[in-house]
């Protein structure tokens, strides 16, 4: 948890981060600021699925579908009705949160895996219609071209904008996780039958952590036509899904910043060392493997627990109570 | 039920001791039967409205939150009775702190308040679970055998603990328990169940006296 780490050591190198990130364009190339454009929104996108996953504990395997929906609920609105593209991206993120709510009403019913299986069904249901609907989504071509207001139409300034909303973002869930909701949230991953006992509507608050978590899949995705102003049929499809899963679990998902970090990783990974080979998801597989070996808790749950070396005991005191009392879980 | 009653229920291993909780609480819907809490009937209420009622309840195998802190755990339990589980963007940190202080300090957890439960000692994880119980603010507090599994001061401990909530607060409770020094010592009446049925209930003689118990229950009139 970031909060770890939010003492004042922890808020000088954000700020300098913070500041460092507003400063790149002043001197690196194009191509990484576009770069890092795509990993500031795809990590937001990793950071909102964690909400649901690593604080909820709840299998939501098909997280790229709001991500997906919201581009193109922003995309049409922007190309169909005419309307200012800033309409647009209001009504993205809105509408993935809209779908959120209507998959979550219907999967939030089973638990654990199941609930995930009915999440991908459902997912490759809305996947297939976007990409066979040709007259109206485009079908597997996508939508090009499509006009971004002139104020964040060049590339630095998509870029700022992004960076913008994603700390605008980023800021919105923190507040969320440390708020009397997300304290609720970490209890009903911890233990659900519990959390009923203690008057916490497990499925109400389940349903809402969905909810919200689409919604900032649906920002991810009204910032991907900014950066890229074309949306396309992959962007829902299960593989993305997979990879921001993988994100998660890879930069630490009991961590704030993990999947941030998870995203910049598998990003760079597949932008440079595709360079040399197609197979890139080789070193990726092999990174992974080292990872649930020797890193359970993903790369930044390792940092803390170094930092903080007492952490790395609870998590595997927690793990061992885990194993030897799986009868309380699922009862 | 009596208020400020300590009701104890006995019975050997499967008799329905933990089902009759599970029943009252809302975990298990009873085929047949009925609930009536103050006169109102909560029947196959989910568990998170008969929380609301005034029923909380501690757990006999430990059912804690196992990756939050001691407070954290007792925090969630408050913030939920207040109903500020929606609340999404003031920090938890500084809600109902003084509240949940002072149950720790009540039930003695107060010094490790800042641990993750799933670190503490078994015994420790027992009295959370009542804190966690007693942050619900309940009129009616069940605990399913709040002494299972502890080494013999923390037992006593807890006895203590318990005749003090039962004095100081007013709470009514009823519990299980194997321990028979336990049960005679701090039950104003005891409920015998065997294979699911109540077969006597009465204060601490007559169920001592009882014929039908000596025999159900302890096997023979050799036995203590």
């Amino acid at each position: 948890m970031l909060k770890n780490t939010s003492g004042g050591n922890g808020r000088i190198v954000g700020g300098a981060v913070i500041v460092l990130l507003f400063l790149l364009p002043l001197f690196l190339p194009r191509f990484y600021i576009y770069l890092i454009s795509i990993i500031l929104l795809t990590g937001l996108l990793a950071t909102s699925l964690n909400l649901p996953l690593g604080y909820g504990g709840i299998f939501q395997f098909h997280h790229a579908v709001f991500y997906g929906v919201g581009a193109y609920a922003a995309a049409l609105m922007i190309t169909k009705s005419g309307l200012s593209p800033w309409v647009g991206f209001v009504v993205g993120p809105f509408a993935a949160a809209f779908l959120s709510l209507i998959m979550g009403l219907i999967c939030i019913r089973l638990s654990k895996l199941y609930f995930g299986m009915l999440q991908i069904s459902l997912g490759s249901l809305v996947w297939i219609i976007v990409y066979r609907w040709y007259s109206f989504t485009g079908g597997d071509n996508g939508i090009h071209g499509i006009p971004v207001p002139e104020i964040i139409s060049s590339q630095n300034n998509a870029y700022y904008f992004t960076l913008l909303v994603t700390l605008l973002s980023l800021w919105a869930l923190y507040k969320i996780i440390n708020s009397p909701f997300g304290s609720a949230l970490q209890g009903i991953r911890d233990n659900p039958v519990r959390s009923g006992m203690i008057g916490i509507n497990v499925k109400l608050h389940q349903l809402m952590v969905l909810v919200i978590a689409g919604f900032f899949a649906g920002v991810a995705g009204s910032l991907f036509i900014v950066v890229d102003t074309a949306v396309f049929p992959d962007m829902l499809f299960w593989t993305l899904s997979l990879e921001v899963l993988i994100m998660c679990l890879l930069g630490g998902w009991f961590t704030f910043l993990g999947p941030m970090l998870g995203a910049a990783v598998i990003i760079s990974l597949r932008t440079f060392v595709s360079g040399f080979t197609d197979y890139w998801t080789l070193p990726l597989g092999i990174l992974m493997m080292l990872v649930i070996f020797f890193l359970p808790n993903g790369i930044l749950g390792y940092i803390q627990d170094k930092l903080y070396g007492k952490i790395a005991e609870q998590a595997e005191a927690v793990e061992q109570t885990d194993l030897a009392q799986p009868a309380v879980k699922e009862s | 039920m009596e208020k400020g009653e300590i009701v104890a229920v006995i019975g050997p291993n499967g008799a329905g001791k933990t089902t009759l909780f599970n029943l009252i609480t809302g975990v298990l819907k009873p085929e047949n039967g009925k609930v009536f809490f103050k006169g109102e009937d909560i029947t196959g209420l989910p568990s998170y409205e008969i929380c609301k009622k005034g029923i909380s309840r501690s757990f006999q195998v430990v059912n804690v939150f196992q990756r939050l802190s001691i407070f954290e755990n007792v925090q969630i339990a408050i913030l939920s009775r207040e109903r500020r589980t929606w609340n999404l963007f003031t920090p938890s940190s500084r809600l109902a702190v003084e509240e949940t202080n002072e149950i720790l300090e009540s039930v003695g957890l107060m010094g490790k308040k800042g641990r993750t439960t799933g670190l503490i000692s078994h015994g420790d994880r027992k009295v959370l679970e009542i804190a966690m119980a007693l942050g619900g603010n309940p009129e009616l507090l069940i605990l399913d055998e709040p002494t299972a599994g502890m080494a013999p001061e923390e037992t006593s401990r807890c006895i203590g603990l318990i005749k003090d909530l039962s004095g100081k607060r007013g709470l009514t409770i009823l519990f299980c328990e194997h321990d028979m020094e336990i049960v005679f010592g701090i039950a104003n009446r005891i409920m015998v169940m065997v294979r699911g049925g109540t077969i006597i209930q009465g204060s601490c003689n007559e169920v001592r006296a009882n014929q039908a118990v000596q025999e159900a229950y302890l096997g023979g009139s050799d036995v203590c």
